[in-house]
C-alpha cells in the first residue's frame, strides 16, 4: 500500500473529490478538448488570456482521480502566470513524472504540483497526469484539434 | 450390462488445469497473480509453449515450397494445425479455414474482398451496437470505398440485441450482416443462430465475430449456418499473431484475393496471374508457421478439457461474481443479458475504472479498464469507461473473492 499512498496522496484525493476551477467559462478566449482514448478520459479546458498572462482558467470533464486532480491543481498553479512561466512549469512537471523511478523527485519549485511525484512509479498513469497539460498546450497554441495523450 | 457401469461425469479439476499454466504460479507486486483479463488475452498452457519451442528447435523451415525433409515436416505440421482448427470449429473441410493474424485481420479480409466484389453505392452492411471496433471499422472503410451505408441494430438497456430489431433493419439493400457471437465489453451471448436464420431467409450472408465465443462455448459453424466465422488463437489459450477465418467454400471461391504475394498464386506472368486454390488463395507471403501449428495444439487441448465443461465452470464463476460484486455498495454491473459469458463489466460510484485498475494491480489482480475497444457501447450506456473482470477456464471462486476484497480496498481509499 505504500506506493499506492505515494500515488494517491490525500491532496490528490481531495482535488478529485472537489476539483478547483471546475466550471464553464463564458468569456474564455481559448477552449481546447483533451481526450485519452485508452481510458476514455475527456476534458474541456477554458483559458482567458490577457496580454501574455493567463487571467483565468477552468475545466470540465470526466476522468480518473489522477487526471482530475492534475487538472485541478494545474489550474490553481497557472492562474495569473505568464505564458512563458506556464510553459516552464510544464517542463518541470513533465520531468517530475518521467524521471527515473529509483531517484526520489524533490519537486522543488513546483509547489503543490509536487504531490504527483509518486506517478513516476506508475508509468501507465503518466498520461493521466499530463492530459490537462497537453490540453493546455493545445489551447495556448490555439489549435483546433483535440489534444491526445497517445 | 447394466446402465450403472456408465462412466461417471468427469469432475472439473481446476487445480490440475491451473498447474498446466506456468504463469499462474508467479507473483505480481509480491501477491499471487489473479488473472481476470481473459477477454483481452488468455494465458498459455505448457503444451502450447513447448510446441512453439519444439518447432523452432526441431522443425523450422519454410512451407509449401521445399523439396527437403524439414520443409515437408513443417508443411505437414502447419496443415495439420489447419485441420485441427477446422475440426474444432466444425468446418466441412480444412480448405474453409484461412489462417490470419487474428480476428481483426479475418474481418478485414472479408470486408475488403467482399466489398470489392459485391458492394455498391447505396448498399447496406448491418452490424449491431455491441460490436468491438474491429467489427465496425473494417465495414466503415468498405462503406467509404464503395458508398455503401453502415446500419446499426440498437441494443437494449440489458445489453442485448433483439432479434426483431435485427430483422427490421434487413432491407433489399442489405448485402451482409456482421455480428459478434459474444460481446467483449459486456459478455452478452447473442442469439447468432437465430439471427443467421433471419438473415438467410432474405439471402443475406452473415459474418460472426467469434473472438470471445470460441474459448468459452462449443462452436459448430455448420450448425450455426454462418457464412464466415472469425477467431483469434491468443484468446483461446494459443499464441498471439495467429487466428482463423472460417468461410463457406462457396463464398471463399467467390471472393477475390485479399493480398497479393507468394504462396497465394498458381502461376504468375507479367500479363496474368492465376491464384492458388483454397485456402492458400488468401494466404500471401510466408505464414506464421509456428503459430498455425501451435494454434492446432491449443484447440486440441481445449477439446481435451471440453468446451461444455469449460462453459459450465465459467458460468458458475459468473454467477458467483455477479452475486458477490452486486453486494458491494456503489457497484453497478453494466450488461445484464440473460445469456452471458463470464464477463463482468462494472462501475463503482465516485471511482474511475482506471483508479480501480491501478489499486487492484497492486493486489496482484489483473483486470481491464477503459472502453474495451467498444466506444459505442460505452456511449450507449452514457459512461466513459468500465472496469471489466473476464474469467477463463483456470479461474476459481477464491479469485472472485480476492477481486471483491481488492474492491473493498478501492472503496476504502476513495471512501
Amino acid at each position: 500500500m505504500t506506493e499506492l499512498r505515494d500515488l494517491y496522496q490525500e491532496v490528490i484525493l481531495d482535488h478529485n473529490k472537489s476539483p478547483h476551477n471546475y466550471r464553464e467559462m463564458a468569456d474564455a478566449s481559448r477552449i481546447a478538448l483533451g481526450h485519452n482514448p485508452l481510458c476514455g478520459d475527456k476534458m474541456k479546458l477554458y483559458v482567458r488570456i490577457d496580454g501574455d498572462r493567463i487571467a483565468d482558467v477552468a475545466f470540465q470533464g470526466s476522468g480518473c482521480a489522477i487526471s482530475k486532480a492534475s487538472a485541478s491543481i494545474m489550474t490553481d498553479a497557472i492562474k495569473g502566470k505568464t505564458l512563458t512561466e506556464a510553459e516552464t512549469l510544464y517542463g518541470q512537471f513533465h520531468e517530475l513524472l518521467t524521471g527515473p523511478p529509483d531517484v526520489k523527485a524533490d519537486g522543488a519549485g513546483l509547489g503543490k504540483l509536487a504531490v504527483f511525484s509518486g506517478v513516476r512509479e506508475f508509468p501507465a498513469r503518466v498520461k493521466c497526469a499530463t492530459l490537462a497539460w497537453h490540453t493546455l498546450e493545445t489551447a495556448l497554441k490555439g489549435q483546433q484539434e483535440v489534444a491526445k495523450t497517445e | 450390462m447394466s446402465t450403472a457401469t456408465k462412466t461417471p461425469a468427469r469432475v472439473y479439476d481446476v487445480e490440475s488445469l491451473r498447474a498446466q499454466f506456468p504463469i499462474l504460479s508467479r507473483t505480481v507486486h509480491g501477491k499471487p497473480l489473479v488473472y481476470l483479463d481473459n477477454a483481452n488475452t488468455t494465458q498459455k498452457p505448457r503444451v502450447v509453449i513447448d510446441r512453439d519451442r519444439k518447432y523452432y528447435e526441431e522443425e523450422n523451415a519454410n512451407i509449401h515450397r521445399g523439396t527437403h525433409w524439414l520443409s515437408e515436416k513443417a508443411t505437414e505440421a502447419y496443415e495439420g494445425g489447419r485441420a485441427k482448427v477446422a475440426r474444432f470449429l466444425g468446418a466441412a473441410s480444412p480448405k474453409e479455414i484461412v489462417f490470419t493474424r487474428g480476428t481483426t485481420e479475418a474481418i478485414n479480409l472479408v470486408a475488403s474482398s467482399f466489398s470489392q466484389a459485391f458492394l455498391e453505392a447505396g448498399d447496406e452492411i448491418l452490424i449491431t451496437g455491441l460490436e468491438h471496433h474491429s467489427n465496425i471499422v473494417p465495414w466503415q472503410l468498405a462503406c467509404e470505398r464503395t458508398g455503401a451505408k453502415l446500419v446499426v441494430v440498437p441494443i437494449t438497456d440489458d445489453g442485448e440485441v433483439p432479434a426483431d430489431e435485427f430483422e427490421k433493419r434487413l432491407t433489399p439493400r442489405t448485402k451482409l450482416a456482421a455480428v459478434s457471437h459474444v460481446s467483449n465489453a459486456l459478455g452478452t451471448i447473442n442469439p447468432v443462430k437465430e439471427l443467421i436464420a433471419i438473415a438467410h431467409a432474405v439471402n443475406v450472408p452473415v459474418l460472426v465475430d467469434g473472438a470471445q465465443a470460441a474459448p468459452h462455448l462449443p462452436i459448430d459453424v455448420k450448425d450455426l449456418g454462418c457464412d464466415f466465422y472469425a477467431v483469434s488463437a491468443h484468446k483461446m489459450y494459443g499464441p498471439t499473431g495467429i487466428g482463423a477465418l472460417y468461410g463457406k467454400a462457396e463464398w471463399l471461391e467467390k471472393l477475390p484475393p485479399y493480398q497479393g504475394g507468394g504462396d497465394m498464386i498458381a502461376s504468375v506472368t507479367f500479363e496474368k496471374t492465376t491464384y492458388n486454390e483454397l485456402p492458400w488463395k488468401f494466404e500471401a507471403g510466408t505464414a506464421n508457421i509456428a503459430g498455425g501449428i501451435v494454434f492446432g495444439v491449443a484447440v486440441d487441448w481445449l477439446t481435451g478439457v471440453g468446451l461444455a465443461a469449460i462453459a459450465a465452470h465459467e458460468h458458475d464463476l459468473l454467477v458467483h461474481a455477479t452475486r458477490t460484486l452486486s453486494a458491494i455498495p456503489g457497484l453497478t454491473i453494466v450488461g445484464r443479458a440473460k445469456e452471458k459469458a463470464a464477463v463482468v463489466s462494472f462501475t463503482l460510484d465516485n471511482v474511475h475504472p482506471h483508479d480501480i485498475g491501478t489499486i487492484l494491480d497492486r493486489e496482484g489482480i489483473a483486470i481491464r479498464t477503459g472502453q474495451h475497444c467498444a466506444q459505442p457501447v460505452m456511449d450507449r450506456f452514457g459512461i466513459p469507461a468500465t472496469a471489466r473482470a473476464s474469467f477463463g477456464l483456470y479461474n476459481t471462486r477464491e479469485e472472485v473473492d480476492a477481486l471483491a476484497a481488492g474492491l473493498s480496498k478501492v472503496s476504502e481509499m476513495f471512501g
